[in-house]
C-alpha cells in the first residue's frame, strides 16, 4: 500500500450540529476516516455517539453541517443513499426480523423492490462467499428468532457487507456480547479491515476501543473535545478524556464476612427449554461479603437470579433463609425478607417504560405502607419516597413525573438502584448490574454495592465481565451448564483459571474427590 | 337422505366453492394487510361498499367487470382513508378500522337511498354466469365444484395464487411481510415503511371489496341491506385460522363454507324438522370457534402487527 493510498479519506463529516428541543446533541463535530482505518468514537451515554452515527447513516438530518462519502456528498435525511454511498450500519438494537430466515433478512431491500422475482439461488451463494471471506459463520435458513444475539449480529454485519458496504458503523457492538464472541467479532474486523473497509466504532469499553482501534474521537455533551491515537494513549487518559475529570474507580477494601443468610443445600430446578435448570447447588451469602457467578450468558444464571428472585422454587435440595426453609417462596415473600433484586434487562424486568419515576420507584412495594393504606394509594408518599431517591443517587431527570422511558440507561439503573437499595434490604441480587453502562455510571453502581456490604448486606453479584467479578467479589463461583464451582476467595484464581472452570472443565474432578 | 351422503354430491361442493368465493377475496385483502403489520377492521363495511358499487356499477351499465373495476376502487379508496390514519398518523387500528365499517355501511345505505328512492324491491342485474371449464367441468363430483362456477370465483383461486406467490417469491413481498415483522428493519434497508404498509392497506382493501362485490355480483343479481351479515369479521378469524399463510387460509374459506352448506342441506333432512334451525344456522360459527382454537395455537404473529411506526423515534 502507498502513502497516497493509505491517506484516502472515505468519510468526512463537517460541522455537524443537531438539537432535540433545548438538548444540545452534537455541537459542530468534524471528523474523517480514512480507508482502512478504525476510529472508536468514544463517549459516555448521552455524549452524542448514536445521534452523530444516525445522521451520518441518514436516519436523523441534521441541523446543520455535511456529510461526505467518498467525495460525494450525500442528501440529508436518507439511508437508502447511504446505503448506496457504501455506508453500512450495524445498530445497538438489532434491525432484524425475527420471524424471518437469515437469508431473507440479508436480502430484505438489496433487490429491486418491484422484480418480478426474487433471485435466492444467487443470494444464498453470495452470503456464503461472503461468510467465508470475513469468517461469519451463520446458517442461511435458521429462522433469526433462534438464533443467539452473537449470532444475529454476524447477521447485522452480513447484512452491511451484502450491500457493498465500505464503511461500517458498529453501534455498541460488544455491549451484548459474551467475551468469547467479542473476540470472534474482531477478527471479524481485522479481516474487513485488511480488505479495505473502514470501520467507526462506537463504545464506552476503554479496552476494547485500545485492542481495535487505530484512532480515538472523544465526545462528550455533544462535542468533540480530543482525539488521540491508539499507540500514543492509555485507557486512564482516555477515561479521564471522557468523564471530563479525572476517574478512579472505588477502592475495594477487604471484608470480614457475618453470618450466613441464605443458603443454598444441593438445590436442583428444572430444564427450561434449552436452558439448563440447576444442578446440585450449593451456595452461602453472608452478611458483608460480596460472591461473585462467573459464567457464559445461559449456564443457569438465570436460574440462580430466579430462585433467589423467588420467581421459581426449589425442585429438590433446600433454600434456607436464615436457617429457616421459607414454606412459601413468590416474589412477593423474597421482597418482604429483604431481598432486592437489580434484574438483568432493565428494560424488560426492570421498569415498566410508560410509567413515571415515581410509580416505577414504588413498584416492588406499592402494596405495603406507606405508598399504600386500606386500599388506597398514597401518592404524595410515593412522590416523596421518589424524590429522595432521585436526589441521594443522582438520577438526572426533570422531575419525579417523567415517563422512565426518557431516561438514559445509567440514569434509569440509578432509579432501580435507589429502589432496591434505599430500604435497607440484608440480601442484594445484582444480576449484570453495570451492563451497557458508561464508566462514570460503573463505578458509581460499584461504589454503591460496596457501602451495601459494609453497611453488612449479602451481595450475590452476577456478571459476564470477568473483570467487574474479579475486582468486587470476595468470592467467587463459576457456573456451567447448572453446576456451581467451589467457592474460590479473592485473589485466589487468576482470569485464564476462571476461564476453565467456565469453559466446563474441573467440575468431574470436583465430584470424583466428593465421592 | 342420509346425512353423510351430504358429502358426495356434486352440488354440496358446487355450493361449497360458490360460498366460500367472497371469503377467499376478503381473506387474501385481509391477509396482505395483516402481513404488512395493520389490522384492517374495515373489512366489514368496506365489503357492504364493494357489495354495492359493483352491483351498482353493473346496473348503471359500466358492465359486469366495469362494476368489479368500480368496486375494487371504491374498496381501495377506503383503504387510503383506513391506512392514512393508520400508518402514517398512527391511530388505533381498532377504532379507525371499526369507524372506517361504521362509515363505509352507512354511506352506502345512504348512496342506495339517494340513487334508488323511488324503488320498494331492489333492481336486478344481469349477474355472473356460470362458466364451465371444458374437459375437466366433467370430472365426477370435484369437476362442477371446480370447474362449473362463475367467472369471479375463478379470479379468486388465482388471487389466492398470486398473492401467496408475491408475498413469498418476490422482493416486494418480503419487503411487505418485513414490515409486519420489525418496521425498523425495513427502515434500515432505505425502504419506506409508511409506502408499504399503506399500499398493502389500499390493495387489500380492494380485494375484499371484490369480495363483496361478489355477493351482489355472482352469487345473487341484487343489492340488500345485512346483505354481508358478518363475513367480514370471518375473513379477519380465517387469517388467524391460516395462520397468515394464503395457502392455509384458503383451505379455512372452503372449510368454512363447506359447513355452511352442510347446515342448510341439514336442515332439509328428518333431524332438521326436530331440531330448531337456528342451531344449524350457528353450526359453521361454532364449528370454526373449535377449528380456530385447533389450528392457531401454534401460529406465528406478525410480530409488528399494530404497532405503529414513526421514523425518528428515539
Amino acid at each position: 500500500m502507498t502513502g497516497a493510498e493509505a491517506a484516502q479519506v472515505v468519510l468526512r463529516l463537517d460541522g455537524i450540529t443537531k438539537t432535540f428541543g433545548a438538548l444540545v446533541a452534537n455541537d459542530n463535530v468534524s471528523l474523517a476516516l480514512e480507508k482502512g482505518e478504525v476510529i472508536a468514537l468514544l463517549g459516555e451515554n448521552g455524549a452524542g455517539k448514536t445521534t452523530l452515527m444516525n445522521i451520518l447513516f441518514g436516519q436523523y438530518t441534521a441541523d446543520a453541517g455535511t456529510v461526505e462519502v467518498f467525495g460525494q456528498r450525500l442528501p440529508p435525511g436518507t439511508p437508502r443513499a447511504a446505503l448506496e454511498a457504501g455506508v453500512g450500519m450495524v445498530h445497538q438494537h438489532f434491525t432484524l426480523a425475527d420471524n424471518l430466515s437469515v437469508l431473507d433478512n440479508i436480502v430484505l431491500g438489496a433487490e429491486r423492490l418491484w422484480s418480478a422475482r426474487s433471485d435466492r439461488r444467487g443470494a444464498r451463494a453470495r452470503v456464503a462467499a461472503l461468510a467465508e471471506r470475513f469468517r461469519l459463520r451463520v446458517d442461511p435458513d435458521a429462522r433469526v428468532g433462534a438464533l443467539t444475539v452473537g449470532e444475529r449480529q454476524r447477521v447485522e454485519i452480513l447484512k452491511a457487507l451484502y450491500r457493498d458496504a465500505r464503511i461500517l458503523i458498529l453501534d455498541e457492538p460488544t455491549a451484548v456480547l459474551t467475551p468469547q464472541e467479542t473476540d470472534d467479532l474482531f477478527d471479524t474486523l481485522r479481516q474487513a479491515i485488511a480488505q479495505g473497509l473502514s470501520v467507526v466504532f462506537i463504545s464506552h469499553k476503554l479496552h476494547e476501543v485500545m485492542s481495535i482501534a487505530h484512532r480515538v474521537l472523544i465526545l462528550r455533551h455533544g462535542k468533540l473535545v480530543a482525539e488521540r491515537q491508539v499507540a500514543r494513549t492509555n485507557p486512564r487518559e482516555l477515561a479521564s478524556l471522557m468523564v471530563g475529570a479525572e476517574v478512579t474507580a472505588p477502592a475495594v477494601a477487604p471484608s470480614e464476612p457475618g453470618a450466613s443468610i441464605l443458603h443454598l443445600d444441593a438445590v436442583s430446578t428444572p430444564d427450561r427449554g434449552s436452558a439448563p435448570g440447576l444442578r446440585d447447588v450449593t451456595l452461602d451469602l453472608r452478611a458483608g461479603q460480596i460472591v461473585g457467578l462467573a459464567g457464559v450468558s445461559g449456564n443457569g444464571q438465570a436460574e440462580l437470579a430466579a430462585l433467589i428472585g423467588g420467581l421459581c422454587v426449589p425442585e429438590t435440595g433446600t433454600l434456607r433463609l436464615d436457617g429457616e426453609s421459607p414454606s412459601r417462596w413468590t416474589p412477593h415473600e423474597a421482597v418482604q425478607s429483604g431481598i432486592a433484586r437489580i434484574p438483568e434487562d432493565r428494560h424488560k424486568t426492570g421498569t415498566i417504560a410508560d410509567f413515571t419515576l415515581t410509580e416505577n420507584a414504588i413498584l416492588e412495594c406499592y402494596r405495603d405502607g406507606p405508598f399504600s393504606a386500606r386500599g388506597w394509594m398514597n401518592w404524595r408518599a410515593a412522590d416523596r419516597f421518589a424524590r429522595g431517591v432521585i436526589d441521594s443517587y443522582d438520577v438526572r431527570c426533570p422531575g419525579p413525573g417523567t415517563r422512565i422511558r426518557l431516561l438514559s440507561g445509567g440514569n434509569m439503573q440509578k432509579l432501580i438502584l435507589g429502589r432496591v437499595l434505599e430500604p435497607g434490604p440484608r440480601i442484594i441480587l445484582a444480576n449484570q448490574p453495570v451492563r451497557g453502562l458508561d464508566i462514570g455510571a460503573v463505578n458509581y453502581v460499584h461504589g454503591r454495592l460496596l457501602e451495601a456490604r459494609a453497611r453488612g448486606a449479602a451481595i450475590l453479584l452476577i456478571s459476564e465481565d470477568l473483570d467487574e467479578i474479579m475486582r468486587l467479589s470476595d468470592v467467587i463461583h463459576v457456573i456451567s451448564e447448572g453446576r456451581l464451582s467451589p467457592g474460590f476467595a479473592r485473589g485466589s484464581m487468576g482470569a485464564a483459571e476462571l476461564g476453565v472452570w467456565m469453559a466446563g472443565h474441573g467440575f468431574d474432578e470436583e465430584t470424583r474427590h466428593a465421592s | 337422505m342420509d346425512i353423510l351422503e351430504i358429502f358426495l354430491t356434486a352440488s354440496f361442493w358446487t355450493a361449497a366453492i360458490r360460498i366460500a368465493s367472497p371469503l377467499i377475496f376478503a381473506t387474501m385483502g385481509e391477509l396482505i394487510c395483516e402481513r404488512a403489520g395493520v389490522l384492517n377492521l374495515g373489512i366489514e363495511g368496506i365489503m357492504v361498499a364493494g357489495a354495492f358499487t359493483g352491483w351498482f356499477g353493473a346496473y348503471m351499465g359500466m358492465g359486469l367487470w366495469g362494476g368489479v373495476a368500480l368496486a375494487m376502487a371504491t374498496g381501495m379508496l377506503f383503504g387510503l382513508v383506513h391506512s392514512t390514519l393508520t400508518v402514517p398518523l398512527g391511530l388505533s387500528q381498532h377504532v379507525v378500522g371499526l369507524g372506517v365499517t361504521l362509515l363505509a355501511t352507512s354511506l352506502t345505505y345512504f348512496c342506495y337511498r339517494v340513487a334508488l328512492p323511488e324503488v320498494t324491491s331492489p333492481p336486478k342485474i344481469e349477474a355472473f354466469q356460470v362458466w364451465e371449464v371444458p374437459v375437466l367441468s366433467e370430472i365426477p363430483v370435484l369437476g362442477p365444484a371446480l370447474f362449473a362456477q362463475t367467472p369471479l370465483t375463478y379470479l379468486a383461486f388465482a388471487t389466492v395464487a398470486v398473492v401467496a406467490y408475491g408475498l413469498y417469491r418476490t422482493p416486494l413481498g418480503l419487503a411487505i411481510r418485513a414490515a409486519g415483522e420489525n418496521p425498523a428493519a425495513v427502515a434500515a434497508q432505505g425502504l419506506s415503511v409508511t409506502g408499504l404498509r399503506m399500499g398493502a392497506v389500499i390493495v387489500g382493501s380492494g380485494l375484499m371489496a371484490v369480495g363483496g362485490a361478489f355477493l351482489t355480483m355472482s352469487a345473487f343479481d341484487s343489492f340488500f341491506f345485512e346483505m354481508v351479515n358478518g363475513r367480514g369479521w370471518i375473513c379477519i378469524a380465517l387469517v388467524v385460522f391460516g395462520a397468515w399463510r394464503p395457502g392455509k387460509a384458503l383451505l379455512g374459506a372452503i372449510l368454512f363454507a363447506a359447513f355452511d352448506a352442510f347446515q342448510i342441506r341439514l336442515q332439509q333432512t328428518p333431524l332438521g324438522a326436530q331440531v330448531p334451525y337456528q342451531i344449524f344456522l350457528m353450526l359453521p360459527y361454532f364449528l370454526s370457534i373449535l377449528a380456530l382454537v385447533a389450528m392457531s395455537r401454534r401460529a406465528e404473529v406478525p410480530a409488528a402487527l399494530m404497532v405503529p411506526f414513526n421514523r425518528g423515534d428515539r
